[in-house]
């Protein structure tokens, strides 16, 4: 598509566009119809996930208080604000696009990837803790007691408190290799802008990856209060 | 695509100005202090609802400006409002029945 690169005063019925629309700015708004629909099959997956927690928390309510203590409040914000953080920095990628500053873009996209692997670093730490402390999914658990008391105390741990681990690692499984997927897609827009492919007059790619971006965001807004702050 | 917009042809694309991204990452930032600091308050049976009304209002403020619905198409906001909507149902129809199924002994 590196024909796209034609000038900012040809008018959008006469840019280069795939034969089947009518002009650029068709292709470019069907295009982006397309990433909103594959966004709804992405909202209804992860939320019958959330609908799924909410079933067995309804079951087990004493399952899910006590998993819930296995969260670390502070990784869970530190994570958002980072989630958050790279959200404004991918705007601000397609926005520099926009606005024909493409060097600036290709900054905002890599601080984007940067705070990516910020967010999936605190993830292995989390992640690493509890594999360390034998929090597993399911059948795998295989809680350490005198770890597990110095972490929480001297608490009963109910009998199916696999289930919780479950749904944990479950859902922040499937939403960190959504990050992962989207830290590949921004490298890949990121590389393109930098041939730059990219400018007020074509930068769909980055709109697509960002609008999958922020889906990542939306996710993670959700998860965070249901892992880490409601028990 | 039946086009009721009238985006053909009208090439220039809203842009939305810099000071508003930050404003609305501000926001973002700002809710999430106070979404962690009303985890430390009990409302009782309201703490999800306090807890998921804020994550809502800052999903709104994501998908209004970052994902630029605000200036968007209906059809694009329609499309999500259809997500919401069916995941909304679900959520409702199984809470419904799991809070109201009963155990029956069978007299036999």
């Amino acid at each position: 598509m590196s024909t796209a690169k034609s000038s900012g005063t040809v008018p959008s019925n006469q840019r280069h566009h795939a034969h089947h629309f009518d002009s650029a700015e068709h292709e470019y708004q069907s295009s982006k119809q397309g990433v909103w629909l594959f966004l709804c099959t992405e909202i209804l997956m992860f939320g019958g996930l959330f609908v799924a927690y909410a079933i067995f928390h309804h079951m087990f309510p004493e399952t899910f208080k006590i998993g819930s203590k296995f969260t670390d409040v502070r990784y869970g914000a530190t994570n958002t604000v980072v989630l958050l953080f790279s959200s404004l920095t991918m705007a601000l990628g397609i926005y520099y696009c926009q606005v024909r500053e493409q060097k600036k873009a290709v900054i905002s996209m890599a601080i984007t990837l940067l705070c990516g692997f910020i967010f999936m670093g605190i993830k292995y730490l989390e992640y690493s803790h509890k594999i360390h402390l034998g929090l597993l999914p399911g059948d795998w658990y295989a809680g350490n007691p005198e770890m597990i008391a110095s972490e929480i105390g001297n608490i009963q741990l109910p009998a199916n408190i696999g289930l919780y681990f479950s749904f944990y690692f479950m859902m922040t499984g499937i939403h960190g290799i959504h990050v992962l997927i989207g830290m590949g897609l921004i490298t890949w827009a990121m590389i393109r802008t930098m041939k730059g492919e990219f400018g007020p007059e074509y930068y769909t790619p980055v709109e697509g990856v960002g609008l999958f971006w922020h889906l990542v965001d939306l996710v993670w807004i959700y998860l965070f209060p249901l892992l880490y702050l409601v028990s | 695509m039946a086009n009721t917009h009238g985006s053909h042809g009208s090439a220039e694309h809203h842009i939305i100005p810099l000071g508003t991204y930050l404003k609305v990452f501000g926001t973002l930032i700002v809710l999430t202090v106070v979404t962690v600091l009303a985890a430390k308050v009990n409302f009782g049976p309201f703490n999800a609802v306090v807890a998921f009304g804020i994550a809502s209002v800052k999903a709104t403020l994501v998908l209004g400006y970052f994902m630029h619905l605000k200036y968007d198409n209906m059809m694009n906001r329609v499309i999500i409002a259809s997500a919401v909507l069916f995941l909304i149902l679900l959520w409702f129809l199984s809470i419904l029945d799991i809070v109201t199924r009963v155990a029956v002994e069978s007299p036999l």
